[in-house]
């Protein structure tokens, strides 16, 4: 889907989240040039089309006592990446789910998918449970919890043209 | 430490995740929905997002729908690893920067308007840091998101 520079101008503005403001899209419209109408329009409109995931709140897990926050990645059968991937999906602990590239020799896992919970052990549990679940025993996996936070906020995708670095 | 939550800032997080108002005063439309009025709605959002527990009320993008993203990863010298980290935030491209336990320990998502720039920022960090840079950009993603169900104990 193509995207005029001041649709592109307010994804880029939509970063930061709505203002706290009674009219909100009117003030985020202001920002780039955009009607209070226009705004929301084009907002329906990539939500539709699915290039906006999803509209809403959104949480910080680790603040509200998420602490083991854990990417799990496994080494699935090329034939069977689709299918698993749906089926993780499904869970209703799995945040995420992409399939991404192998690296050999370094990185020889294709699955990726995040599970967020408040205990280590459920955490483990949980990712079993996927495990079990889906047949996936003898298949190479490893669970990377995180330790620190360096940064977290949402895609600023930057589409601004180029600034200088 | 999470501390006791309101009714009111339970079901602003759990309920509003997803399909938010779309339409000119959506602060007061959640209000309603909430037996509330929307200054009030206004300064709780407020409130949960200077402690942190929102990160924004917004939208979640595909990745690769709009810009370019990857995940990338690095194994850094335990010893060096404030410093990479720090590096590495600076550039405004970055926005998820993790430690993890594994030899690769350090977990980021670099996105930008295109690939080129993408693939820009990871050279220039392994230049800068003389450490290479595993660079895992999205094939396929698989999860729809409908937000996160919170249990609250």
């Amino acid at each position: 889907m193509e995207l005029t520079a001041k649709e592109k101008a307010l994804v880029t503005a939509l970063g930061g989240g709505l203002p706290l403001v009674s009219d909100p899209y009117a003030e985020l419209g202001r920002r780039v040039g955009l009607s209070e109408g226009e705004t929301i329009a084009v907002i329906a409109r990539l939500r539709e089309a699915g290039l906006i995931k999803r509209f809403g709140v959104v949480v910080r897990h680790h603040e509200l006592g998420y602490r083991s926050n854990a990417m799990v990645v496994w080494d699935i059968p090329d034939a069977r990446v689709e299918e698993i991937g749906r089926r993780f999906s499904a869970f209703d602990f799995v945040t995420l789910c992409y399939q991404r590239p192998r690296r050999p020799p370094e990185w020889p896992y294709n699955l990726f998918c995040m599970v967020h919970g408040r205990e280590r052990d459920v955490v483990l549990g949980q990712v079993e449970e996927l495990a079990e679940t889906c047949g996936l025993a003898g298949v190479k996996r490893e669970v990377l919890f995180s330790t620190r936070r360096f940064k977290q906020r949402g895609a600023v995708y930057c589409l601004a043209p180029e600034t200088a670095a | 430490m999470a501390r006791a939550r309101t009714e009111l800032e339970r079901r602003l997080l759990d309920e509003f995740q997803r399909d938010f108002p779309l339409e000119p005063r959506p602060f007061a439309a959640v209000a309603e929905r909430l037996g509330v009025d929307e200054a009030t709605v206004i300064a709780t959002l407020g409130r949960l997002k200077d402690e942190g527990s929102v990160s924004r009320v917004g939208a979640v993008f595909r990745p690769g729908g709009v810009g370019e993203s990857t995940l990338a990863a690095m194994a850094v010298p335990v010893e060096d690893l404030p410093y990479v980290a720090q590096l590495v935030n600076e550039y405004e491209e970055v926005n998820h920067n993790y430690e993890r336990e594994h030899r690769l320990n350090l977990w980021f998502v670099v996105c930008g308007p295109d690939r080129a720039r993408v693939e820009a920022v990871l050279r220039d960090i392994s230049t800068r840091t003389g450490l290479a840079v595993l660079d895992l950009p999205m094939v396929q993603d698989y999860h729809l998101d409908l937000g996160f169900p919170l249990r609250w104990n």
